[in-house]
Formats: C-alpha cells, sequence, structure tokens
C-alpha cells in the first residue's frame, strides 16, 4: 500500500456535490483538498462529435460499467436477491461530473413541505393516512432554511423558469405550487416545441396552471456568480444521456471544473476508486480513504477531513463496506445505515396526435409542466393515496433507435409490413405526457450488502430490496387518468398509458434519482447525519447527494443536492472548521 | 485465426455500403439506384439495376458471423423490416453489417453487462435479462435453429419467426434490425442514411435554435446529414477501438 502525504482533506466522488464541494473549500478556505474520483477525466471538447445515438443514448457510453460493478435487487427479505445485470431502472454515471453531464438538466425545487413531511401530513389527515409500514420522517430542515442556498444553486447553473410565487405573492405564468422563492429565476424560459406548447394550451383549457419546466441549458448566454459564461441551448436534441458539446447544459465540466482548475490547493485525481474510509472507531475519527489508482495500486490518503459526494449507492455503499454505523435491520428497527431507500414513481403516456412535432429538435430540460397534483396541493381525503407528482411534455429531441417502432393499440404487429407502416406514418406524431411522483419511504425497503455477489475488486455489492406498494400504484391510477384528459384535451387520436406498475421493473427506466441510505435526521438512531451532513459516528466525515434524503420528491434531485451541498459547505467553513467537533 | 468470410451482395441491391477493406481503410461503394426509389429486389433475381453496376458485386469482409450466417441474419432482418411499398428497409440499410460489426466489437461479448455467477433462472421478467449467454452466443444458438431460412418463401418465413417472437434471439434481433436501420451511418448500418429519410430525421443537426418553435404542425424535414459530414474530427465508434478503458489490476479484498 502506497502511503501518499497526508492533506487536509479528501473528497470521494467528482459529480455536481464532489466538485462543488471542492471549489467552495479551494475558493474559501486554505486547506489542501484531493478530489477522488473512479472514472475517467472528462472535458467540454471531448463531446464534439458525441451526437451519436447509439454510442450514447442505446449502448450508453457515459454511464457505470456493469461488468465491474452493479447491485442487486429483491422484492423482500425473505428473497434472493440476483444482480441488476444491465443498465435499466436508472443510469449512474461514472468520470469527471458524473451523472451531472449525462443528465436532463430539469431543475425544479422540492415542495416546500416534503421537508417535513411527517407533522404535515399527520396535521391535515391524522395518523391513520400514513400507509401501512412507511418509514415518513421530518429532515431536521425546513423550506425557509434551505430556499436560499436553491437560489445560489440556480444562479450557480442559471436555470431558466418562471417563478409562481415570489415571497407568497403568486404569479400566473409560474409554478402556483412550489415554495415562496425569494427571487425570480436567473434566466428566462427556453423556447417551447411544438407537443410542449400543445401541452401547455389542453392544460390550460382543463383550468390547470402550466408553468415552463425550470431549465439548466441556457435560454440565452449567461454569466454566474463564479464568473463562469455559457452560451444559450442550440435545442440539437443530443441532450439528455449526452455531454453537452457546447456548454449551455450545465455541467460540472463547464460549471466546476474552470473554477478547480485555476484552484493551486485542489488537486482532482481520476480513475481511483475508493474502496474504504479508514477511521478509528474510538477516537470517533475519520483517518482517510483507502483507493485503488489509475494504475491499479493501492493507496492510502490520509486526511483530516473526509467528503463522501458520490452516488446515492456508492454513498450507502462504501459505509456499509468501510463498517461506520450500524447496518439497518428492518425486523428490529435498529441501525440507520441503509434505511429509507426509495427511487421515483415514473409513469409515461404516449399522446398520438395527428400533426407532426418537428421532434427531432429540442433540449431534455425545455417543456411545460403541471403541477396542480403535485404534493399535497390536492385534497387527499378521499383518495386512496397520499402525495403527488408533475405532469411534463419535455423537449427533449426524440431519436429514431429509441424511438421508432411505437404504433397505437389498434395495430398489434410489432415487427413486418403492417407494423413497419405505422410506426413510420406516427413516427413523429407521438407526444409524451410524464409524470413524476413522489416515493415515501417504507420500513422494509432499505439497502445492505449482497451475501453473493461481489464487484471486480472482489468487494460485496449493495442489494436494494424494493418493490412498488399501495400508495404508488393509486397515484399512478390517479396520474394516468388524468393524463389521458390532458392527451385528449390536446386532440389525442390514441392514448397508450405506462406499463404496469405491479412490481418493481428492474428493465425499465424510472429516473437516476435513487435516494435514502445514509439519511440526514435529528437522532442518531435513526439517521446516518445530521442535518448539515455531519456523520453522527464521525465528526470530521460529512456525506452530500441523495443519499441523505429520506424522502424522495416528485422532483429531479439535482437541485436539491446542490442547495445542501451549498448548505453543508457554509457550515463546515463557518462553523466546523473554527471548532472540529460534532455540531448542535 | 478464423478464416475470413465475405458477405458477397450485387452492388446494385445496395443504396451504397461503407467498406473496410483490409487494410482498415474506409471506402465507398456506391450503387446507382437512390434510397427512396429503390425497388425491392432480392439478391437472387434482382429488379433492374443500372447496366453500369450491373456486374459489380460487393465483397464485404465479415468480422463475426460465417457467410451462411449472415445470409440468415439477412434475409431474417428482411422480414422484420422489410423492403416494401412503405418503402427500403433492412436490406438497403445494410443492417447485417452493421450487427455483424456490433457482435464483433464489445458489445457483442458483453464487456459491459454484469456476468458473475451464479445466473439464476427461473425469475420474473422484472429482473432483467440473466442468462450467461452473450450476444453472440445467442446468434450463434439462434441462426443454428434458423438453418435453412433464408432458402424459404417469405410467408413461411414469417412463420417460423412467429414461432420464436418472444425467444431473447428474436429480441435481440429485432431491436438490432432497428439500431442498423436508424443508427449513424458510422456503425454500418443506415446506409446513406434511408432509414432517417424514412422517417424525416436530419441525423446529427448542430443548431435548431431559429427553428424550434417555429413550423407548428407542419413538417420541418431539413437534409439528414451523418457525424461524418458534421463533425470536423474523424469519429470512431466503439466497435472500431481495441480498448476502451485502462484495465485496473484485480486485487484481492
Amino acid at each position: 500500500m502506497k502511503n501518499l502525504p497526508k492533506v487536509d482533506a479528501v473528497i470521494i466522488g467528482g459529480g455536481w456535490s464532489g466538485l462543488l464541494m471542492a471549489t467552495q473549500l479551494g475558493s474559501r478556505t486554505q486547506l489542501s483538498v484531493v478530489v477522488l474520483e473512479r472514472g475517467g477525466a472528462r472535458k467540454l471538447p471531448d463531446y464534439l462529435g458525441g451526437m451519436d445515438e447509439l454510442e450514447f443514448n442505446v449502448r450508453f457510453r457515459m454511464m457505470q460499467d456493469y461488468s465491474q460493478e452493479t447491485v442487486t435487487l429483491r422484492y423482500n427479505m425473505r428473497d434472493r436477491a440476483v444482480p441488476i445485470r444491465q443498465l435499466g431502472n436508472f443510469l449512474p454515471g461514472t468520470g469527471t461530473g458524473g451523472a451531472g453531464e449525462h443528465w436532463g438538466a430539469t431543475c425544479p425545487r422540492y415542495v416546500a413541505d416534503l421537508f417535513e413531511l411527517y407533522t404535515k401530513t399527520v396535521e391535515r389527515y391524522g395518523l391513520k393516512k400514513l400507509p401501512e409500514d412507511h418509514a415518513i420522517v421530518d429532515w431536521g430542515v425546513t423550506w425557509d432554511e434551505i430556499e436560499p442556498y436553491y437560489t445560489r444553486g440556480d444562479k450557480l447553473m442559471g436555470v431558466c423558469g418562471k417563478a409562481g410565487n415570489i415571497k407568497g405573492k403568486l404569479i400566473e405564468g409560474g409554478n402556483l405550487f412550489e415554495g415562496p422563492r425569494s427571487e425570480e429565476y436567473p434566466t428566462p424560459p427556453m423556447k417551447l416545441p411544438y407537443a410542449a406548447a400543445l401541452f401547455e394550451q389542453a392544460a390550460k383549457s382543463l383550468g390547470y396552471h402550466p408553468y415552463p419546466n425550470p431549465a439548466a441549458a441556457l435560454s440565452v448566454p449567461y454569466t454566474n456568480p463564479d464568473g463562469i459564461s455559457r452560451p444559450g441551448c442550440a435545442y440539437c436534441g443530443f441532450c439528455d444521456r449526452f455531454g453537452c458539446m457546447i456548454g449551455a447544459k450545465a455541467q460540472p465540466t463547464n460549471t466546476l471544473l474552470p473554477l478547480l482548475e485555476k484552484q493551486k490547493s485542489v488537486s482532482l485525481r481520476n480513475n481511483c476508486a475508493v474502496r474504504r474510509i479508514v477511521f478509528d472507531k474510538n477516537a470517533k475519527r475519520a483517518g482517510g480513504v483507502q483507493y485503488i489508482d489509475a494504475n491499479g495500486e493501492e493507496c492510502f490518503q490520509s486526511a483530516d477531513l473526509v467528503i463522501l459526494g458520490s452516488w446515492t449507492l456508492n454513498n450507502t455503499r462504501l459505509m456499509l463496506l468501510s463498517g461506520i454505523g450500524e447496518q439497518y435491520d428492518p425486523t428490529t428497527g435498529k441501525g440507520a445505515v441503509g434505511r429509507n431507500l426509495t427511487h421515483q414513481v415514473s409513469a409515461g403516456t404516449q399522446v398520438f396526435v395527428d400533426k407532426p412535432l418537428n421532434r427531432f429538435m429540442g433540449a431534455a430540460p425545455t417543456g411545460i409542466c403541471v403541477s396542480d397534483f403535485d404534493g399535497d396541493a390536492f385534497d387527499h381525503s378521499n383518495l386512496p393515496f397520499i402525495r403527488g407528482g408533475t405532469f411534463r411534455v419535455a423537449g427533449t429531441g426524440f431519436q429514431p433507435v429509441v424511438s421508432f417502432g411505437v404504433v397505437p393499440p389498434t395495430v398489434k404487429a410489432r415487427w413486418g409490413s403492417e407494423w413497419k407502416k405505422a410506426a413510420i406514418e406516427w413516427y413523429d406524431k407521438v407526444a409524451g405526457i410524464g409524470f413524476s411522483g413522489e416515493h415515501i419511504a417504507y420500513k422494509t425497503h432499505y439497502f445492505d450488502l449482497d451475501p453473493r455477489y461481489k464487484d471486480h475488486f472482489g468487494d460485496p455489492l449493495l442489494r436494494m430490496t424494493i418493490d412498488w406498494r399501495q400508495n404508488e400504484l393509486e397515484m399512478v391510477k390517479f396520474a394516468t387518468a388524468k393524463a389521458a384528459e390532458l392527451a385528449r384535451a390536446m386532440g389525442a387520436k390514441a392514448v397508450i398509458g405506462p406499463p404496469s406498475f405491479e412490481r418493481y421493473d428492474a428493465r425499465r427506466y424510472q429516473s437516476t434519482h435513487v435516494q435514502g441510505g445514509t439519511i440526514m435526521g435529528k437522532s442518531p438512531e435513526t439517521s446516518v447525519v445530521n442535518p448539515w451532513g455531519q456523520s453522527w459516528e464521525l465528526p470530521n466525515l460529512f456525506i452530500l447527494g441523495g443519499s441523505t434524503f429520506p424522502q424522495n420528491g416528485a422532483a429531479n434531485p439535482t437541485t436539491s443536492v446542490i442547495a445542501f451541498t451549498y448548505r453543508t459547505a457554509d457550515t463546515l467553513i463557518s462553523r466546523y472548521l473554527k471548532s472540529p467537533a460534532a455540531l448542535a | 485465426m478464423r478464416r475470413r468470410h465475405f458477405l458477397v451482395l450485387s452492388a446494385a441491391s445496395v443504396g451504397g455500403v461503407l467498406v473496410y477493406s483490409l487494410d482498415r481503410k474506409v471506402s465507398r461503394l456506391c450503387a446507382q439506384d437512390r434510397p427512396g426509389q429503390a425497388k425491392p429486389v432480392s439478391d437472387k433475381s434482382g429488379g433492374k439495376p443500372d447496366k453500369s453496376v450491373q456486374s459489380k458485386t460487393l465483397r464485404i469482409p465479415l468480422r463475426f458471423f460465417t457467410e451462411s450466417e449472415a445470409a440468415l441474419v439477412a434475409a431474417a432482418a428482411s422480414r422484420i423490416f422489410p423492403s416494401d411499398d412503405a418503402g427500403p428497409g433492412a436490406h438497403e440499410a445494410g443492417v447485417v453489417i452493421f450487427i455483424d460489426r456490433q457482435l464483433a466489437g464489445p458489445w457483442g461479448r458483453d464487456a459491459r453487462r454484469y456476468t458473475h455467477e451464479p445466473f439464476e433462472d427461473g425469475l420474473a421478467a422484472e429482473f432483467g435479462y440473466q442468462g450467461k449467454a452473450t450476444p453472440r452466443d445467442v446468434y450463434r444458438q439462434g441462426l443454428k435453429d434458423l438453418a435453412g431460412f433464408d432458402a424459404l418463401p417469405p410467408a413461411q418465413q414469417d412463420e417460423k419467426l412467429k414461432h420464436i417472437e418472444d425467444s431473447v434471439f428474436f429480441t435481440l434481433l429485432r431491436r438490432n434490425s432497428i439500431e442498423g436501420m436508424f443508427c449513424d451511418p458510422i456503425h454500418g448500418g443506415n446506409v446513406d442514411m434511408v432509414g432517417w429519410q424514412l422517417i424525416g430525421f436530419p441525423g446529427p443537426r448542430m443548431s435548431n435554435v431559429n427553428d424550434i418553435d417555429k413550423h407548428n404542425g407542419e413538417a420541418f424535414r431539413p437534409k439528414p446529414m451523418s457525424l461524418s459530414q458534421v463533425v470536423p474530427e474523424p469519429v470512431r465508434p466503439s466497435e472500431e477501438q481495441t480498448r476502451s478503458e485502462p484495465k485496473r489490476k484485480k486485487t484481492s479484498a
């Protein structure tokens, strides 16, 4: 094992949260910082020549290599889990920028009451309304506390949109159902493709309140508070699952990397896979990390401060592999690591219209949303579920390999002349109404280490125990009926609803927004970190990202990940560094 | 080393094919038929090809299939995505060449799939493909079971494919046929962008900023361009790369 010279801080993971923390420490402190990223280096010029659907959208060149590591899945504690052998239900990234490079750049905030989900739900509906076996908790943070950090995140990325609530004042044309914002979006909404424009009209005709999807692909050129300038989006359509070749879509490589390159106190090491956080249990102190470097050599990086900022699954797995804290056991309810595994309820409806939509044009985050059925915006007293979600017609550029072949329900063939003819006829006339719903936490949905399957280093894989429950089934049923109404108002000739939600499906993309495992909370008994992201177990260990979120919102989480990272950075710099101990 | 196999096609029957010669230089062989006008023609009889190319045949080096396997794949892909009055199909697009290259490349050998044992069978479909067989294995076996398929009349071919409709092999073949129809021509399919022209997809178009919110309800169909026409630097697809990432040393826990 190679012992490397000690640094002040080591950051695990070079995505949005890890690199944001690195730029904060690099610009606001004198600390020496090392970022360890398991994947390769990436820069803006790499994406020129990347407009290749097969490589990026089908073979997933930017994603985690599952031959090296995956996760196992089972539906309940009695089953044996099997590995998810190919990318499907989520698409984890790897390399500098992580999934923040290939993301869709949709930037809504969580609804305000999500942070106090237990209290607010019980207040309005009583204890009886909570689903059986739920693990709903408050986060230990309120909307008012986190809002300023959301605003900083929006400015960092130059998020485009139209506010619907500024300091309590409702504004038509924006999202009326979101928490009050302190100010308007930094940039105006993006241009709309035709399908989204049709959806907007349809939603209005039904009395809903459509608004532009908050987007981190710029509508106009923008310079952020760090002095980083990016151009407006070209609507090329090669967006989600691709890297942006002009840097219009906010990605860590175009928003944070240029800053890091100027910060001499920070270094980024690529192809470095962290296998353990080394710690002293008695001293309650993390001592550094053990990793395999680009040459395959085992290294030890000693550090005073360890920041775990990789993706949800990797954060949780590294805690379990390192043996920090107690593994959660759903039978006893003891232990905190692995709790509150949630995904997202994504249910799409396909709408066949009789007009060409020119849907090769677009950007993943442009589009129109309807949040009239988000969170608790509507009364659930007489509904068989709690919470809700957002409907969205996104303007993502449709590409033919993944989009060809969708035919109206009257066509039964899936190959041959009849199918081909119908698929050509309808190719450019299908719009998708997406629904993204909240996924609440349950006591029996959790992470632990798989007893059978290992990664390419020989370490156990992470195991997910998860399935859909009644709450999700009912929510999807409700949302699908609403989506069908919206589709008819768009002039649909035919509609295809989402596939069954009877079972969690590893083949079907839900979102890459898996969360939980190292959740934040007010008590070390039931959470891994405090509401500032500091480990209860080891005060010099901080955890960033979706693994710390106790519940899953309907909103895409990146903006929230960035907001909480800023909050942790502020706390760390202004409080922890002055007095390195457990924060109270 | 395996015997070198070639796919032999009449030049008149294809819109144009990118061929990698033995020295790995790319050359384009073009027939006179223009995509969209090309009549459905079979390899043997031919339609009414232009005289200047009638005698030409293309010998396309195969990387994975044997000649007879390639003939089976070509025949089956042509039933999945036929050449008919709705336009050109798998045959004109060079789907078989595309599949051959994919199977020879990293995807064909499952370079990015988790292939650790044990492989469990009898699981619900929701767990995704759990088999041990790589795409190469699936094709090799699937094609064995299709022996003689290319000699059957179309109706019998369809009958045979209906029997295997739910198999892993057919699912893969159908998916790969669509890929070969609509991928960037850099991968050996979608020759001369025949697939894109069928559906009005313009390929990698750098900017739509002046068109995105216009043309509402009207078909806007810019002329297709492929990646090699758009990007100044040559792009090497993954199936042409010998190594993707630095291989790490194996270490024990």
